[in-house]
């Protein structure tokens, strides 16, 4: 390829149209939870190192066990249990939503919409009341 | 474009990647086997909350626990590797560092998953 076409065709890509992107859209509630899933993928992902470090605390002796309790019981370690009990329930509903989607039923915008809704809301219920029982185990009340 | 790919390609259907619809499936079976596992895990946590080490340990020491805890541990792990996997190839366009990348993701994957799976053991075997 010679010299000019190389320059005609640079300037061709410079002049396309780009293709909009999320902030031209409207904001949905099925963009959002799009951008959700992954994140919370993405944050449970990280939150298995929570899972070996209590695993192997446990195998380990009672006193590797006590730092892990320790961490796991300050408030900063329950804010954490509670947003990896809320990802967890939400990456799981999202999932839920994606089988449905995937055997092509459901698409009809108002059931698109009716699906989006109750994976939003039942992961949030479903997390308060896993830590509202939690505290109960605890003997809170 | 479709009469330039062979008879021979078209009905193995593993298209460029050699690898068909694997990625796919294993992401949606691995989905599927964790949805139980999650909600006996959490459930577990839940009624273990604040349960000193004797407890949680004699707890984890049982052979079903213990069983469903691994089952928990290699599904999971088996997805967010293959999900990490496709967030990697989405945003990490270098080649060298997409490929770092990746194989960081595996070893990450396998030592969360060996870890889990040796405590587990020792705590079941014990």
């Amino acid at each position: 390829m010679s010299d000019t076409s190389d320059k005609t065709v640079n300037r061709e890509i410079h002049q396309r149209p780009l293709s909009p992107h999320i902030q031209i859209y409207r904001w949905t509630l099925t963009m959002f939870l799009s951008i959700l899933h992954r994140a919370t993928g993405v944050a449970l992902y990280a939150g298995t190192l929570l899972l070996v470090w209590w695993l192997m605390a446990a195998a380990t002796g009672p006193e590797a066990f006590a730092v892990f309790q320790g961490v796991a019981g300050s408030w900063i370690g329950r804010l954490v249990l509670f947003g990896y009990t809320w990802a967890l329930f939400h990456h799981m509903f999202g999932g839920i939503k994606h089988f449905i989607w995937d055997t092509g039923a459901g698409f009809e915008l108002s059931a698109v919409e009716w699906i989006s809704r109750g994976a939003t809301v039942i992961p949030i219920l479903l997390t308060l009341i896993s830590w509202v029982l939690a505290y109960k185990f605890m003997g809170a009340f | 474009m479709s009469e330039m790919r062979t008879p021979l390609s078209r009905v193995r259907g593993l298209g460029s990647a050699k690898k068909g619809t694997e990625h796919f499936w294993l992401q949606r079976v691995t989905a599927l086997a964790n949805i139980p596992l999650a909600v006996f895990f959490v459930s577990a946590m839940v009624a273990h909350a604040g349960a000193d080490y004797v407890t949680v340990t004699a707890f984890l020491s049982r052979p079903i626990v213990a069983l469903v805890m691994l089952l928990l541990i290699i599904s999971m792990v088996w997805h967010m590797r293959l999900g990490l996997q496709v967030v990697i190839e989405d945003y990490i366009h270098g080649h060298m560092a997409k490929l770092l990348a990746l194989i960081l993701n595996t070893f990450f994957a396998l030592a969360v998953g060996t870890s889990s799976v040796l405590a587990i053991l020792k705590l079941t075997l014990a």
